[in-house]
């Protein structure tokens, strides 16, 4: 069962604290996302699960047992790379069978379980090629492959797919949810796309500067984000935010409303303003309106909802789904 | 797209290349036909290039002179083994400055190389002193150690810049894997290092092969290297080109075979990190 602790984790590099000191509980079969901008620690915090790197201070449980001073290979966790890191003088075949080999396993069982895993992952006509004869889909798909065949107590992903293109990246998260449904095994997952951590995570754990800004299931962060970051950093295109007398008028000092709250009209509404940029994505359009004495506001409209550059319009923010932030930046609730 | 190149600058080209080339190679091949030659014609003024009676001669002259094979089987010992030595050295240490650097691993990189900056006529006496003391004077043990610390900086440095080309994140994955250190390095990082290795491993032996001042310097009679075996034709009876010359053929023969044969590996070796 692959339940993780973390208990007052710490990494320090020279002087710099990466991570201050962490809390977080990973119940088994979860699949939590790592999610933040680049530099919060994210990758840090997962290599210190992995044991790729000592923690300066705290522990860390893995299914109830003291994993804080075990080398990578004795805590029962299979890691994916962000440059899948295969090994270039291996067949798939090798690749695969590698992590079982290290474990003494039988020539038999060994081949069974790589051929599984080949079945699984679509794999089979390739286990005799060499990575650099395979597509950039196929090799992640080895790195999993070679991940899976352990039955590790949980996975790490680090960033895995930032290195294949729009199109490949949409199938392979649906393939990596698949997979995680399928085998039921705790999956931790690292990455800077929102959209990701949205559409794949049980519970994500937003991250900044090393600290934990707050955990929760994607809607949860999506309605009640404890704190301007995490307001922010969750949604696409992102929360606006207003600070001034009109969030004076609301007892906060910064109101956050998201693009898909406001509504659009041509004749009347709360803020009048003019349209600056419009992006045209078909099903939907966003529109940067220069709102008088407030600034630049997004906001999402149907695709047909016709203005362009110029135009002069009113925005009405939908009161219930307006966030009240304090002058710490903290949810008012 | 591919650059226009004129036929007359291609022609330009393929002669200076060439030019440079028989420039180059002009000494060895000098060397080469005056080892033909009678003692008379290799000091004749003006010299004849290729019209003059071939003999062989000057081959057995310096064969029944001296014992060519029992040189040839010092230089092998005392190039390959300074060069194995060196590599079970230099791969463990190259592998730790590689992998797990610390704040100094630059300087003392810096600092090895250094070494290799200093006239080595300069530790001479010191050097012979210790070699006379400890017994090591003309052994062939005594060569192996000195060449392999006179080598022992470019191997690490060649070692070196090779591994740092080998992504940490794949030894990474190894260590996630199972692998302990000894596994991790004999069935990743050495297989994956292969073309490196070889090609530090030609180099060097090259490099031992041909080196003069520590070997002559060091050797007498038992473990005089095929260098000794050359040096002896300059000797007090005066100068014999046309032997000496036979016997730098004989020399550098062995070498220049293994050279041609290495050639890919070498140049991929001496051009290495330039090009990814």
């Amino acid at each position: 069962m692959g339940s993780i602790t973390l208990k007052n984790v710490s990494k320090v590099f020279g002087a710099h604290a990466v991570i201050p000191s962490i809390d977080l509980d990973i119940t088994d079969g979860e699949f939590v996302v790592f999610v933040g901008p680049s530099g919060c620690g994210k990758s840090t915090l997962l290599r210190l699960i992995a044991g790729l790197e000592d923690v300066s201070g705290g522990e860390i449980v893995i299914d109830g047992r003291k994993a804080t001073d075990l080398p990578p290979a004795k805590r029962g966790l299979s890691m994916v790379f962000q440059s899948y890191a295969l090994y270039p003088h291996m067949s798939v075949r090798s690749n695969i069978a590698f992590p079982l080999k290290m474990a003494g396993e039988d020539k038999a069982v060994i081949d069974k379980k790589v051929a599984d895993a080949a079945r699984v992952l679509n794999l089979t006509d390739y286990l005799d090629r060499k990575p650099r004869q395979l597509s950039g889909g196929q090799r992640q798909r080895v790195a999993i492959g070679r991940a899976i065949v352990r039955q590790p107590e949980a996975f790490l992903f680090d960033e895995p797919l930032s290195n294949l293109d729009a199109a490949l990246r949409v199938n392979m998260r649906l393939e990596i949810s698949q997979l995680h449904q399928q085998l039921k095994t705790t999956m931790i997952y690292v990455t800077h796309d929102q959209v990701e951590a949205m559409t794949m995570a049980d519970k994500i754990v937003v991250l900044n500067r090393g600290r934990i800004e707050q955990v929760g299931s994607p809607l949860e962060l999506y309605h009640k984000p404890d704190n301007l970051f995490v307001a922010g950093f969750i949604g696409s295109p992102k929360m606006n935010f207003i600070s001034g007398a009109p969030a004076a008028a609301h007892q906060a000092h910064t109101i956050g409303i998201r693009p898909e709250h406001l509504a659009l009209s041509k004749e009347q509404g709360t803020w009048r303003g003019t349209v600056g940029v419009a992006e045209h994505l078909g099903s939907d359009t966003f529109l940067h309106v220069n709102a008088d004495g407030i600034g630049t506001l997004t906001a999402r409209v149907s695709g047909d909802f016709g203005v362009t550059h110029g135009d002069p319009v009113f925005l009405t923010p939908d009161v219930q789904r307006l966030h009240k932030f304090d002058e710490k930046g903290l949810a008012i609730r | 797209m591919a650059r226009n190149v004129s036929t007359r600058r291609k022609l330009v080209v393929t002669v200076v290349a060439w030019t440079i080339g028989i420039l180059i190679f002009f000494p060895i091949l000098w060397t080469f036909l005056t080892s033909f030659k009678t003692e008379a014609q290799a000091i004749a003024s003006p010299p004849a290039f290729l019209f003059f009676d071939w003999t062989t001669e000057n081959y057995f002259e310096v064969q029944s002179r001296s014992n060519y094979f029992k040189h040839f089987m010092n230089s092998v010992v005392v190039s390959f083994g300074s060069t194995l030595l060196g590599l079970i050295i230099a791969i463990p240490a190259a592998w730790a400055m590689a992998f797990a650097p610390t704040k100094r691993t630059k300087d003392v990189l810096m600092w090895m190389l250094s070494t290799k900056m200093m006239p080595p006529v300069g530790v001479l006496v010191p050097m012979y002193l210790m070699f006379r003391n400890s017994g090591l004077l003309d052994t062939r043990t005594g060569l192996v150690i000195v060449l392999t610390l006179i080598n022992l900086p470019i191997i690490i440095w060649m070692l070196y810049t090779y591994f740092k080309e080998i992504p940490g994140e794949i030894l990474e994955a190894a260590r996630m894997d199972g692998a302990s250190l000894s596994k991790e390095i004999i069935y990743v990082l050495t297989p994956m290092a292969i073309p490196g290795i070889a090609s530090t491993l030609l180099l060097n032996i090259i490099l031992a092969w041909n080196e003069a001042f520590w070997t002559l310097n060091l050797s007498a009679a038992k473990a005089a290297p095929l260098t000794a075996f050359i040096a002896s034709y300059s000797s007090p009876e005066g100068l014999f080109y046309a032997k000496l010359s036979a016997a730098s053929t004989m020399a550098i023969a062995p070498i220049l075979i293994l050279g041609w044969f290495s050639q890919k590996q070498l140049v991929r070796g001496l051009t290495f990190g330039a090009v990814k």
